[in-house]
Order: structure tokens, then sequence, then C-alpha cells
């Protein structure tokens, strides 16, 4: 299992990219494995977002998985690639097979997520 | 209250695999090992093994018992030979089925009726309750395991790690004795393709399981079991069979035989046969590139208005689109009649197809 160290990451599987006020988020490599084959990418709705509050939905052969806002703000660009190829989730977890961008509202909200380390223990 | 799950003869095996182990039918069992679409594939273009060692295994003998299961078992008993297996089903009064399964005719006098897991005690309580002198009846489900194995390359194979032996033609099946230890190979299977069903005294098990793993057959969950029997229309006791549901509505009338006597359930299908079905299980066919579809999702006609609610469901790794199974009007739904599946409040555009969705 791989857990970059610049990324943040929630008990829910997510992780998060902060580049000045854009977050970019997805699933994490253990998120995937468990999972295993992603056919299809429910793309969230541009617009305000509560942490929290359900946004896409990640599909595998067998089950729908939702995933949560991890922070507060504006979803302002989703990943359409994964619409054609929703298997970039599995091979690519942390880079093309990013899922949405949040305009981050409550910076200090990052704070309350994990970084690798802490991620790391939780799963493994 | 928390259940003590069964564990196969072969737990062991699976674990040391990688294998995802979830809750079955009172067993824990493999949903997967690495990905379903692989191990699906596996068996579409070369061979794939099941653990069905939780299936159940009920042994029925004595001077009376091909007349006795004539009168519990749907299909015609009189004319299977000894060697030879069919699909049939145990009905309840109301003709609503209780168990699908496939009965195994080994002699004149000897039965193995292969259950499903999930009913085998309500299999057994309501044959014990039919019992006839002259008939005797064994639940012999915890002394066998069993594996299927299934996929165009199965023959080839079987004989590769038996040295020599060939497979009995398609629904025969061969009670043995290899190396010293029974082994009844049968050959049938729940994907579509060429296979066997074999089973073994649960010590054996674990030999046989690496014959076949060194043989480069591929391991298979319960994943791909199903997305292989969905993709052949095959239904799955519990969700698109129930005691409320005929095998005439499940469209499964082949496998009935109205015309051998009387048979529980018999009255309620000829009745049924007679005034006509008002619903059957159809095929639905997802046309848009759109989530899988799933269990307990609703079916709408082309106004939105409710027609029924899917009983099986997946994305098909063979066509790469989903298909489901649902029991539908046949006054309001035919064969390319568009309807649409509301999936978390969206609604995605299917229609009806010929069963089943995949032939070789």
């Amino acid at each position: 299992m791989i857990a970059p160290t610049d990324l943040h990451y929630t008990r829910e599987h997510e992780w998060i990219r902060l580049e000045g006020e854009i977050a970019t988020i997805g699933i994490t490599d253990h998120a995937q494995e468990e999972l295993s084959d992603v056919v299809f990418v429910e793309l969230p709705d541009m617009g305000d977002i509560d942490k929290g509050s359900p946004t896409a939905v990640v599909e595998s052969v067998k089950a729908a998985s939702d995933i949560y806002a991890p922070i507060a703000g504006e979803i302002i660009e989703v990943n359409t690639d994964l619409v054609t190829d929703p298997s970039k989730i599995n091979t690519d977890p942390y880079d093309t097979g990013w899922i949405f961008k949040i305009r981050v509202t409550r910076p200090d909200q990052i704070n309350d997520l994990m970084d690798a380390s802490s991620y790391t223990a939780i799963v493994s | 209250m928390s259940e003590v799950l069964k564990l196969s003869p072969l737990d062991q095996e699976h674990r040391d695999l990688g294998g995802r182990l979830v809750p079955f039918a009172g067993w824990e069992m493999p949903v997967m090992y690495d990905s379903i679409i692989e191990e699906h594939r596996a068996v579409r273009e070369s061979c794939g093994i099941f653990d069905i060692s939780h299936m159940g295994q009920v042994i029925v003998s004595g001077p009376e018992a091909a007349a006795w299961l004539e009168g519990i078992l749907t299909n015609e008993v009189a004319s299977l030979e000894p060697g030879n297996a069919h699909y049939t089903f145990m009905l309840n009064e109301q003709g609503g089925v209780i168990d699908d399964l496939i009965l195994y005719r080994l002699g004149d006098e000897l039965f193995l009726l292969l259950v499903n897991a999930s009913c085998i005690n309500e299999d057994v309580a309501w044959l014990e309750q039919w019992l006839v002198e002259g008939v005797e009846l064994n639940n012999e489900s915890s002394q066998w395991a069993g594996m299927a194995v299934q996929g165009p390359q199965a023959a080839e194979i079987y004989t590769a790690i038996t040295e020599g032996r060939t497979l009995p033609s398609r629904n025969g099946v061969d009670d043995l004795k290899h190396e010293g230890e029974r082994l009844l190979v049968c050959r049938t299977g729940y994907t579509g393709e060429d296979g066997f069903e074999l089973f073994c005294p649960s010590n054996q098990a674990i030999r046989w399981w690496k014959a076949f793993l060194e043989a480069e057959v591929k391991p298979c969950g319960l994943g791909a079991r199903d997305s292989l029997r969905l993709e052949m229309c095959y239904p799955l006791n519990g969700s698109d069979l129930s005691p409320s549901r005929s095998p005439l509505e499940a469209g499964l009338g082949f496998f009935v035989a109205l015309g051998k006597g009387e048979f529980i359930g018999s009255d309620a299908l000829a009745r049924q046969k007679k005034e006509g079905c008002s619903e059957r299980l159809m095929a639905i066919e997802v046309i848009e590139r759109a989530a899988p579809p799933r269990p307990g999702y609703q079916v709408l006609d082309e106004n939105g208005e409710p027609l029924g609610v899917l009983t099986s469901g997946s994305l098909s790794p063979t066509l790469e689109k989903g298909i489901c199974l649902a029991y539908l009007p046949v006054d309001r739904v035919k064969i390319d009649t568009p309807v649409s599946l509301e999936v978390r409040g969206r609604k995605i555009a299917a229609k009806v197809v010929k069963k089943p969705f995949y032939r070789r």
C-alpha cells in the first residue's frame, strides 16, 4: 500500500492534495485495493459543499461507495476522464485517478486530516 | 445475534491466496481474490475454480426413492438415467420455490440432491415431513467438499490432473474411487461454460484444490460466480426465486414436468399455466454508460410509473454493460420495451431483452 507523504488523509480513505486554496481529492491506494475493479464513477455537481457531505460515488462490480467531502468549500472541477476510464482509480489513484477539486473556504479544517504515517497506521 | 460462520475445508487456502472472505449463507467464503472481472474472464476464456463446499449434499436412497422424489420435485425423475443429472425445483403447495437444485441419479435407487447452502436445513426438514416407508434420507453436507471447475479448458485439465480420466458427457455424473477415495465428478455448472463439479470427502479437498491451481486454473470467488450466472440468466434462489414465485413466473417451465402426474405444487402450477402468469422474470440491459444495476433498484416505464424491482443486477464483464433481472407485468412489457432504472434519484436508460445475455 502506497501513501505519499505530501498528502492529507481521512478515515474514509480519501486523500487530499492542498495547493494554495485548491484541494484535489481522490481515494487511497488502500481503498482502490479494497474495492477492486472500479467500473463507474458518479461525479459530483459543481457548487458549494459542506465537510462530510456525500459527493461522488465510486462503484466496483460488487458495491457502490460514497465519497464524502473531506473539507468545506466549492467544487470547481471534476475529473471527466473517469467517465470513459474509471479504472484510472485502480491504476493511478494519486494522480490521473483524482476525482474532484474543491476551492477551500475553511483552510483550518485541514488540521482535522491525517498525515501519511497516521493513515498508514490505521489501515495496516 | 452474532452467528458463528462455518469454514470451508479450503478456508486456509483462500486466506493464503489473499481471498476476500465474506459471510454467505452462514459460511465464510471468498467473494474474490484480486479482481472479479479477471476471475470472470478466466472462466470465459480458459479455466477457473470455485470452492462450493458450502453447498449441501442430501442422499436419498431406497426402493421407493425414485417414486417418492417424483412426487416432491418438478422435473421427471423416471426419465433420468443412472449416471445423469438434471436441474429441478422443490416447491411448496402454492407452487412457490423452496429451492432449486441439481438431482444426480447415482443408481436405480440412489440419488444425490445438490442444494443451496442457505436452504440445507429447510430442505431437509421439508423432505423429512413427506418421508415414506422405503426411502432413506441422509444429509451428508458436512462430509463433502466441492469445487466447480469451469471454462473451455476444464475437460483437458481434468484429464491432465487425473492421469487420463475423461469427463462424463454433459449432465453426466461419475461416482468413482480415485486413489482409494470416493470422488463424484459431474459435468454440470453455473457459469454457462463447459466444466464440471467435483465432490470429495472434506479431508481430500486441499489436495484437489492444489492440483488444479498447479495446473494454472484461476481461483474465483462468489463475485465472479454471480456475474457469470447472471450473464446466463441462471436464477439465484433467495434473489430471483422465492416461496412466493413459481418456476413458471421465473421462465423456467422447461424444468417442470406437468404431464408426469402429481407432485407438490403441481395443482397450483397447472392452474397458473392455464390462466397465465401476470408477471415474469425478464432480462433487462442498460443501454447507456451508467452505474451498474443492483438488486432493489426500481424499474420504471416510459412515463416513470413503477413496473417492478430488480432481483439481480451487475455489470457484465463480458458484454461491458449493466445486466439485470426483474419480475415485470407481461401486459405492459415485452422484448425491446424501453424501461428505465432508478439509481440514486436518476433514471438510466435500459430495455427488456431476450434471455440469456450471453451466448457461447
